[in-house]
């Protein structure tokens, strides 16, 4: 699916055959998955079934045991210390979690990448932390400290920590998870214009079958630490496979329950 | 029951010699880091503060406590053989070669150490470790490289302060108890102390906050399992530094007996 804007199908994120297991526990067992630049990729799966851990190995925080990921076409398990780092600041992640560092205020979470990499008078660190603030809905919070902050404004704050060092990539591990539903279809939208304005290569993790129709070019299922479906949205919705027809219908029998 | 007994002794050596590995790797990379620009002062100074110069309230009121207790403990048998005088000698040189850098580095392991190894340690199960990664910035260098700055700068000057107020304590009970005269108490002090004995004494107050900064901050970077796991893992750093603090020390006692005797 090629956007306006670019011109060429690049493939930005390249997973092969993709292995990690904690200790007896298996969780990616041969995943491979290929992520075109400028579209959004959706995954969708079972709690517990290893997406925040592909999210990470393509992050290169987790290494993986066998496999490779690529990025723009450099291995990320291969690439250390300074390289690792730049390749980093081209990518944004929100944690499931939100991880805001707790000792710094919200300011200094979301201008973090710019205030430690890029040097830039403070005036306009203040602004772009200002700017990515207002994108994600929230406003005159600079000053306050994460823990003041509810659950969902984390969620915000973290999605704006992403987004402020202008990424080409960014990974969101849930982002509409505990958030009211008009906020997480403000947060859809914005995933969308960033998809479509800044033409930025994004995956999405989510459980809300709604979002991942709506903001996904492609939707994968992972499963059994592989990914068992790929395809369009409406592709998805109208498939055959037994697996992804009971996970997106939500039913508790099927096979997915039975083994 | 004996290949039992055998393959636990077997895991606990390994699990020595993955946490001696693991500890020396972090250590290299403190200093590699530590030693590549760019450097923040900023931070440097923030956790001086936060080590250093919070610590100095309760350094006073031990080393104080410290010298009494030494004073009136010396003084016991001193009185039996008629030589008062020599407390103020004998509490000088035990205060500044031993009792003050082991003293004040326990404490600091106490104070610091805990709340370092707790603050890394929740940072790692929120994953704020793993985002200060995705932002480009390397843990060791934002979080470590600061602290263990800080901690080899602060415990000399926390000795040297803790050695004044020691033989402060001490002096003290001399002039007020024992009757000794201020200028006497304080021309035998000097008297004793040579310049070997300072240098020794701080000399290894540099490694002692080595020590705790690069102890705690391992047991902080490697916390499994949430609240339970990061209260272990205080406990642990704590207990591992004191341990090789004391080791340490001991190293450096034998050392420096034969390289100044
Ligand atoms: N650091 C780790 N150490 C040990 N096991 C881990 C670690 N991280 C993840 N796991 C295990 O890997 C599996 C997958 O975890 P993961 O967090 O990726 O699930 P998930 O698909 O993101 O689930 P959810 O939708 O609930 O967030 C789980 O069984 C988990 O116990
Ligand atoms: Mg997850």
């Amino acid at each position: 699916m090629l956007r306006p804007g670019l011109d060429k199908i690049i493939t930005m994120i390249e997973i092969k055959n993709l292995h990690k297991s904690f200790a007896d526990n298996k969780v990616l067992d041969g995943l491979s998955l290929k992520i075109t630049e400028g579209t959004t990729c959706v995954i969708i799966g079972r709690s517990g079934c290893g997406k925040s851990v592909l999210l990470k190995h393509i992050e290169g925080i987790l290494r993986p045991e066998n496999g490779e990921v690529f990025i723009d076409g450099k291995e990320v398990g291969k690439l250390k210390g300074v390289d690792l780092n730049a390749l980093r600041m081209r990518m944004g992640m929100v944690f499931q979690g939100g991880a805001l560092f707790d000792s710094l205020n919200v300011a200094g979470n979301v201008g973090f990448g710019l205030i430690e990499h890029k040097h830039l008078p403070e005036k306009e660190v203040f602004e772009r932390v200002k700017d990515s603030l207002a994108l994600v809905g929230l406003r005159g919070i600079e000053e306050k400290m994460p823990s003041e902050l509810s659950g969902g404004m984390k969620k915000r704050v973290a999605l704006a920590r992403a987004i402020c060092i202008k990424p080409e990539i960014i990974l969101y591990d849930e982002p509409t998870t505990g958030v009211d539903p008009i906020t997480a279809d403000s947060i859809n939208e914005l995933i969308r214009s960033l998809h479509d304005k800044l033409k930025v290569t994004s995956i999405v993790v989510t459980h809300d079958m709604r979002s991942a129709y709506k903001i996904g070019d492609k939707i994968a299922m992972l499963y059994d630490g592989k990914i068992i479906a790929e395809g369009s949205p409406e592709e998805i919705q109208n498939s055959k496979n037994p697996y992804v027809y009971q996970f997106i219908n939500g039913l508790a029998k099927g096979p997915i329950t039975e083994n | 029951m004996i290949s039992q007994l055998l393959i636990k002794l077997g895991s606990k050596v390994m699990a020595l010699l993955y946490f001696c590995g693991g500890l020396s790797n972090l250590a290299f990379q403190g200093f590699y880091l530590g030693f590549t620009p760019p450097f923040k002062t900023g931070r440097i100074i923030e956790q001086a503060k936060k080590t250093g110069i919070d610590s100095f309230p309760i350094v006073s009121l031990i080393a104080l406590f410290i010298g009494f207790i030494f004073a009136l403990q010396t003084a016991y048998f001193m009185q039996r053989i008629g030589s008062e005088l020599y407390i103020a000698s004998l509490v000088a040189l035990s205060v500044v070669r031993e009792l003050g850098p082991v003293i004040t580095a326990l404490v600091v392991a106490g104070r610091v150490g805990a709340a370092i190894t707790a603050e890394l340690g929740s940072m790692q199960v929120t994953e704020q470790i793993d985002a200060l990664e995705t932002l480009g910035t390397n843990p060791v260098k934002y979080l470590v490289v600061p602290r263990f700055i800080a901690l080899s700068f602060m415990l000399p000057l926390l000795t040297i302060y803790a050695d004044a107020i020691g033989i402060f304590g001490s002096y003290l009970i001399c002039v007020f108890k024992l009757g000794i005269s201020s200028a006497m108490y304080m021309r035998v002090t000097f008297e004793a102390l040579l310049f070997k004995d300072l240098f020794t004494g701080l000399f290894k107050t540099i490694f002692f906050g080595m020590i705790i900064a690069f102890v705690s901050c391992y047991e902080g970077f490697n916390v499994e399992g949430g609240a339970e796991g990061v209260g272990k893992a205080t406990r642990h750093s704590v207990v591992t530094s004191f341990i090789l603090i004391i080791a340490a020390d001991c190293f450096f006692t034998a050392l420096f007996y034969f390289i100044f005797p």
